[in-house]
C-alpha cells in the first residue's frame, strides 16, 4: 500500500491541533510555533500532493478507499481532481500567513487564571478549521464529505464568538454580544443549511444506495441508476441550499457581514478565503456531477441570484462605513462571479471560476490582513476614523492598495484573469447576464478607491500621527500574498494547466458543449 | 341406561392430577433480571441488619457487583446465542429472550452502573457536621425544615434506600423490554415505576420541589397505568389472551382455536382499537411523547439530579423497547392503524420539544425538553416497521442514554450556595473558569444536537435513513427542521459558558470523586467512538434486530 498522503495531509493538522491544545498555560509561544511550524509542514505535503498530481492522468489521483460505516454504505474515500488539488494548495499556503498574522491576537488579558489557555484554543482551533477543509476537498465520499462540512461549523464558531478585535469602538461588553451574535448567527444558518442537506443526503442514499461520488456519477452517467425528475430535483435543491449558505449566495449572505466584521482579520480571512470556498468548490463538485440535469433546470434561477450577489454586495459594499464589513460585501460579490462562472456551464466560465477561488483567496487575504493591521494600531473598524496614512506607514498604505487592486481586479494582478475568464464564459451564452455583470466590476472600483481614499489620503489626522509601519512578522505576511497576486497575474499557466482537464471532465457530467463561436456568413 | 352412563351426561372424567405440569423457568435465560432483583432483596436485608455505618459502602458494593455479574449474564447470553439462533420464549411464554431483550437489557445495565456511580457521589457537597452527605434527603420521612430533619441531618443520616430502590427499578425495566404478555408488562411496568416515584422524592436540596415533583409524577403515573390496565382488559376481551403472540394471531386471523367462552367478543375489533391505543399511550407516558409530555419537565427538575439522569436514560430505554415489541410483535397487523397516528405523534413530538426548549432557562428542564424531542426522533425510527428501524432505535437509545447520563452528572457538578446552580444564567462563563467541565459539556449538548463526530449524529442518521427508506420522508423532514429548532438552544447554552463574562457571585465547579468522574468519562467517551466509529455497535444492533414470537 502506499502512503496515503491525502489521509496525511488532513491528519497532520488534526494532530497538530490536539498537540496545540495540550501545550500548558505558561508555554504560549511555544503553541504559537508548533502551529506554525505544523502548518508549514502541512504546506509542504500539499506542495507534494500539487507536485505527485498529473493533470493529464486519471480523474481522481492519490485515491484512498477503505471501509468505515458498511451499515450506512459509508466508505471513507479520498482522491483529488485538479479543482480540488488547487484549492487544497491556497487553504495549506494560506493558514501559516492566518497564524502569523494573528500571532498576538490570542494573548490572553489576565495571566492569572491558569486554566484558561486562549491562545492554544486558538491556534489549535485554526488547525482543527484547516484539517477539516482539506478532508472537505478531498472526501469523494458524499457522507464524508459531509461530515466534515457539518462539523467544521464548530471550531469556526468558537473561533469567531471567542475570539474579537482587542480595541473595539463601543467597548469590551458591547463587543462580546455582537461577538456572540456573530457567532450564533454564523452557526445557526450553516447549521441550517447543512442540516436541509442532510434530509438530501439521506434522500441520496434511499434513491442510489450508497454514497460514493464516482459510483454514483458513473451510475448517473450510464443509465444504470434512473432519477425521477421531481426527486433529482429536490435532492437537488437541499444540497444546493447548503452550499449556497456557505458560499455565501444572496439571499442567504447575511450571515458574513456580522462573522467578518466581529472576528479578527485572520479569522475572518479563515471564513472567507478558505472556509466558503468549501461551498462553491462542492457546487462544482456534488451539484453538477450528482445532479446534472437539475442543475441544468435551475441555472437561470442561479445565475439571477448570482448576479444579485454580484451587483448587491458590491453596492453594499461603497456603502460601508466599516472596513472589514466592506471587504465582506466586496467578498459576497465575488462569491457571486464565481457561482455565475461555475452554473455558466462553459468550460471558459468553470476555470474562471475555479481560478476565482484560488485568486480571490489570496487577494482577500492581502487586503483584510493588511486591513487588520491597519485596524489594531488604532483600534477602530470606522473608515471615517483614518486619514493620510500614506504619509505615516506608507509600506501599510501601499500593500493596503496592491490588495485594494487585486481586488477590483486591475489587470496583471491575479483576480483580472479570472474574472476576465468568469465574464467571457458567461457572456458566450448568457449574453445579457454577462453585460449586467461587467457593472460589478465598476462598482468594485468604487468601492477599493474610496476606501483607499478615505483611509489613506488626505491631512493625517491626528490619531493616527504616531502610527507605527509595517513591523517585519507584517511584512512577512504580506509580501509572499503579493508576489503570488503579480506572479499568476502574468503567468498564470501552472494553474490553469491543473484545473482545465478537472474542468471538461465535470462540463462532460452535465453533457455541455462550449457554444460555438457564430460567424457570420459571408453575403 | 346404566347408572354410569347416566352420570357421565353431567361429568366428564378428571385428567389425573399428576398431568399437571410444573412451570418450567428458564433460570439461565432469566439470570440478568434475577440477579438484580435478588440484590435489591439483599439490599432491603442490608437495611435491616447491617449498622448505619457501614451500609453505604455494603450497598454501593452489593449494588455494583449485581449489576456487573447481570451485564456478564446478558454478555453470557447474547455470546451463547440467545440474542439469535436460540432465541426463545422463557418462563411460560411471559418473557421473551431474544437480540432486542439482550441488547437493551445490556444498555440499561450499563446506564445503572452509571446510574450507583453518581448516586453514591459522595464529594460535591460540603460535609455537614463532619459526614460526608449525598445527593439524597438525610430521612426522607422529616417533614423538610422541621427539627426532626435538623436532628437527621446532624446525626449524619443518609437514605441509602436509594440503592435498592434503584437496583428494583433496574430489575423492572429489565423485564419490560422483554415483556412477552401483557401481564408481565404491566408489572414490570409497576415494578419500575414505582420505585423511580420514590426516587424522586428524596432530594437533599430543595426538599419540597422534589416531593412535588414527585406526587406530580405518582398521579400521572398512577393515570397512565390505569390506562394501560384497561387497554390490557380490553385486549384479553377481543383476544382472550394476554400472550404477544396469541393477541398477534387473532389480529392476523390465524387464530387456531377460539374458547366458546370468549367468542362473542372475540375479534371485536373496537375492543382491539381502544385496547391498543390505551396500552400504547400508557408507554408512551413512559417515553415522554407529546402529547403524554407534561410531567416530564417538572419531574426532570424536582428529583435529585443523579435520579434524574439515570431515570431520563434507562425509563426512555425500557419503555422504548416494550413499544418496539408492542408495535412489532403484537400489533403489526394494525400498523396501517397505528402508523398515521404515530406519524402525528412523533412529528408533534419533535417540534414540541425542541420548540418549547427555547424558552427555557433551568438547565435541567432544558435537557427535560430536549429528552421529548429525541423521543421523538426515536419514534421516527419505530415508525419504519422495518428489522432497520428496529435496529436504529436500539443504536439510538444505547447511544442516548450515555449523552444523557454525562450531562446530568455534569449538572451535579455545578453548584453554589444553594446547591446545583441549575438556572442558565448562572452558568455564564463556565467555560473561563473550567474549561475542561465546560468543554465535556459542550460535547454533551453537541451530540444532543447531531452534530457530526459524535454519537448523536450517527443515532439520528440512522432512524432518520430508516424512515426515509421506509417511506416516511415528511418526517426526515421535519426531524431535521426540528433538529435546527433544537440546535439553537444547545448552541446558547454553549455560549453562554464560552463567550459571555463569568459573573463574580457564580457557581463553583465542584471537584468529584472517581465515580462521577468515571461517569462522565465513559458518556465522553462513548459518545466519540460511537460518533466516529460506530460500525460495531450498529453491527451489534443490527444483529440484535429480530424479535422472537
Amino acid at each position: 500500500m502506499s502512503f496515503p498522503l491525502l489521509t496525511a495531509t488532513a491528519a497532520l493538522p488534526a494532530l497538530g491541533a490536539i498537540a496545540t491544545a495540550a501545550v500548558p498555560a505558561a508555554k504560549r509561544t511555544a503553541a504559537k510555533w508548533l502551529a506554525l511550524i505544523v502548518s508549514l509542514a502541512t504546506l509542504a505535503l500539499a506542495v507534494t500532493v500539487l507536485v505527485r498530481f498529473d493533470p493529464g492522468g486519471d480523474r481522481y489521483q492519490l485515491t484512498e478507499s477503505h471501509s468505515w460505516i458498511a451499515d450506512f454504505g459509508v466508505r471513507y474515500e479520498l482522491g483529488v481532481d485538479g479543482i480540488a488539488v488547487a484549492l487544497i494548495a491556497l487553504t495549506a499556503l494560506l493558514i501559516p500567513f492566518i497564524i502569523l498574522a494573528g500571532w498576538h491576537d490570542a494573548d490572553p488579558l489576565e495571566t492569572g487564571n491558569k486554566r484558561w489557555r486562549p491562545t492554544q484554543g486558538f491556534f489549535a482551533l485554526i488547525l482543527a478549521v484547516e484539517a477539516m477543509v482539506i478532508i472537505s476537498f478531498e472526501a469523494t465520499d458524499v457522507f464524508l464529505f459531509y461530515i466534515f462540512f457539518e462539523a467544521m461549523l464548530i471550531p469556526m464558531y468558537f473561533l469567531i464568538g471567542g475570539f474579537g478585535d482587542r480595541a473595539h469602538e463601543h467597548g469590551e461588553e458591547t463587543a462580546a454580544t455582537q461577538r456572540s451574535y456573530a457567532a450564533v448567527k454564523f452557526l445557526l444558518y450553516n447549521l441550517v443549511g447543512g442540516l436541509i442537506m442532510l434530509a438530501a443526503v439521506i434522500g441520496l442514499y434511499v434513491v442510489a444506495g450508497n454514497f460514493s461520488l464516482t459510483e454514483i456519477a458513473e451510475a448517473r452517467a450510464n443509465g444504470s441508476l434512473d432519477m425521477a425528475t421531481s426527486t433529482e430535483r429536490w435532492l437537488f435543491l437541499g444540497f444546493f441550499f447548503a452550499f449556497a449558505v456557505k458560499a455565501p449566495l444572496w439571499p442567504l449572505h447575511t450571515w458574513l457581514p456580522n462573522a467578518m466584521g466581529e472576528a479578527t482579520a485572520p479569522v475572518a480571512v479563515l471564513i472567507t478565503a478558505v472556509v466558503d470556498k468549501v461551498g462553491t468548490f462542492a457546487m462544482l463538485r456534488f451539484c453538477l456531477q450528482l445532479f446534472p440535469e437539475a442543475s441544468t433546470w435551475a441555472t437561470p434561477v442561479v445565475l439571477v441570484l448570482a448576479l444579485v450577489s454580484i451587483i448587491y454586495g458590491a453596492l453594499l459594499a461603497v456603502g460601508q462605513r466599516d472596513i472589514k464589513r466592506l471587504v465582506a460585501y466586496a467578498s459576497i460579490s465575488h462569491f457571486g462571479f464565481i457561482i455565475m462562472g461555475i452554473f455558466a456551464m462553459t468550460s471558459q466560465g468553470q476555470s474562471g471560476a475555479t481560478l476565482y477561488m484560488v485568486n480571490h483567496g489570496i487577494s482577500t487575504a492581502a487586503l483584510m490582513l493588511v486591513a487588520g493591521f491597519l485596524i489594531s494600531r488604532r483600534g477602530s473598524r470606522l473608515i471615517a476614523d483614518y486619514g493620510g496614512v500614506q504619509k505615516v506607514a506608507p509600506v501599510l498604505a501601499g500593500t493596503f492598495l496592491i490588495g485594494g487592486l487585486a481586488t477590483l481586479s486591475l489587470p496583471g494582478l491575479a483576480p483580472f484573469v479570472s474574472e476576465f475568464l468568469v465574464l467571457v464564459g458567461t457572456f458566450a451564452r448568457y449574453p445579457v447576464i454577462g453585460i449586467i455583470a461587467t457593472v460589478g466590476i465598476v462598482l468594485a472600483a468604487l468601492y477599493v478607491l474610496v476606501l483607499y481614499q478615505r483611509t489613506m489620503t488626505g491631512p493625517v489626522k491626528a490619531e493616527v500621527a504616531k502610527m507605527p509601519d509595517l513591523r517585519v512578522r507584517e511584512l512577512v505576511v504580506v509580501a509572499p500574498l503579493i508576489v503570488l497576486l503579480v506572479f499568476l497575474g502574468v503567468y498564470p499557466k501552472p494553474l490553469t494547466d491543473i484545473v482545465n482537464p478537472a474542468v471538461e471532465q465535470t462540463m462532460s457530467d452535465v453533457q455541455k458543449k462550449d457554444p460555438q463561436p457564430e460567424v457570420e456568413a459571408a453575403k | 341406561m346404566s347408572a354410569s352412563a347416566v352420570h357421565s351426561l353431567w361429568t366428564t372424567a378428571a385428567e389425573p392430577i399428576s398431568k399437571i405440569d410444573p412451570p418450567k423457568i428458564e433460570y439461565g435465560q432469566l439470570s440478568p433480571t434475577l440477579i438484580v432483583i435478588g440484590a435489591a432483596i439483599v439490599g432491603v436485608l442490608i437495611e435491616a441488619f447491617v449498622p448505619r455505618k457501614s451500609r453505604y459502602y455494603t450497598q454501593v458494593f452489593v449494588s455494583v457487583v449485581a449489576l456487573v455479574a447481570s451485564f456478564a449474564a446478558v454478555i453470557g447470553l447474547a455470546a451463547g446465542g440467545y440474542g439469535t439462533t436460540k432465541a426463545g420464549i422463557a418462563a411460560m411464554g411471559a418473557i421473551a429472550v431474544d437480540g432486542p431483550s439482550l441488547f437493551l437489557q445490556g444498555t440499561i445495565l450499563l446506564a445503572g452502573l452509571l446510574g450507583v456511580f453518581t448516586f453514591a457521589e459522595r464529594r460535591l457537597d460540603p460535609a455537614a457536621h463532619g459526614n460526608r452527605v449525598d445527593s439524597f434527603a438525610a430521612q426522607a420521612a422529616s417533614v423538610p425544615g422541621s427539627d426532626s430533619e435538623k436532628a437527621a441531618v446532624k446525626a449524619g443520616f443518609t437514605t441509602t434506600e436509594v440503592f435498592p430502590l434503584l437496583l428494583f427499578a433496574i430489575g423492572g425495566m429489565l423485564i419490560f423490554p422483554s415483556a412477552n404478555d401483557l401481564l408481565t408488562l404491566f408489572i414490570a411496568l409497576e415494578v419500575f415505576s414505582l420505585p423511580l416515584y420514590l426516587l424522586c422524592a428524596v432530594a437533599r436540596r430543595k426538599r419540597l420541589m422534589s416531593q412535588e415533583a414527585a406526587v406530580k409524577y405518582f398521579l400521572l403515573g398512577a393515570f397512565a397505568s390505569a390506562f394501560t390496565l384497561f387497554g390490557i382488559a380490553l385486549l384479553y376481551g377481543y383476544a382472550g389472551s394476554v400472550s404477544y403472540a396469541t393477541i398477534a394471531q387473532v389480529v392476523d386471523g390465524t387464530v387456531p382455536q377460539i374458547t366458546p367462552a370468549l367468542a362473542d367478543t372475540m375479534g371485536n375489533d373496537a375492543l382491539l382499537l381502544v385496547g391498543a391505543a390505551m396500552v400504547v399511550m400508557g408507554l408512551l407516558f413512559k417515553v415522554g411523547a407529546v402529547p403524554f409530555h407534561m410531567w416530564t419537565p417538572d419531574v426532570y427538575q424536582g428529583a435529585p439530579t443523579p435520579v434524574t439522569g439515570f431515570m431520563a436514560a434507562a425509563t426512555k430505554v425500557a419503555a422504548f423497547g416494550a413499544l418496539l415489541r408492542l408495535l412489532y410483535v403484537v400489533l403489526p397487523g394494525l400498523r396501517w392503524d397505528w402508523r398515521p397516528v404515530m406519524w402525528a405523534v412523533a412529528i408533534v413530538t419533535m417540534l414540541g420539544g425542541a420548540i418549547v426548549a427555547i424558552t427555557q432557562t433551568d438547565i435541567k428542564r432544558l435537557l427535560a425538553y430536549s429528552s421529548i424531542a429525541h423521543a421523538g426522533f426515536i419514534l421516527a425510527g419505530v415508525i419504519a416497521t422495518s428489522p432497520d428501524g428496529v435496529s436504529s432505535v436500539l443504536f439510538y437509545l444505547g447511544a442516548y442514554s450515555f449523552v444523557t447520563i454525562g450531562a446530568f452528572a455534569v449538572v451535579t457538578l455545578v453548584r453554589d450556595a444553594g446547591g446545583e446552580a441549575t438556572h442558565l444564567s448562572k452558568w455564564a462563563g463556565l467555560g473561563r473558569r473550567s474549561p475542561l467541565v465546560a468543554a465535556v459539556f459542550a460535547v454533551f449538548l453537541l451530540a444532543f444536537a447531531g452534530i457530526p463526530l459524535t454519537s448523536g449524529f450517527a443515532g439520528k442518521f440512522a432512524v432518520f435513513k430508516a424512515a426515509a427508506e421506509a417511506g416516511a420522508g415528511a418526517i426526515v423532514v421535519v426531524g431535521v427542521i426540528s433538529s435546527a429548532i433544537a440546535a439553537f438552544f444547545y448552541i446558547r447554552v454553549i455560549v453562554l459558558m464560552f463567550f459571555s463574562e463569568p459573573r463574580p457571585e457564580g457557581p463553583t465547579v465542584a471537584v468529584p470523586s472517581l465515580l462521577t468522574m468515571t461517569a462522565i468519562g465513559v458518556g465522553v467517551a462513548v459518545t466519540l467512538v460511537l460518533g466516529v466509529a460506530p460500525q460495531y455497535f450498529l453491527d451489534l444492533a443490527g444483529q440484535a434486530g429480530v424479535f422472537v414470537r
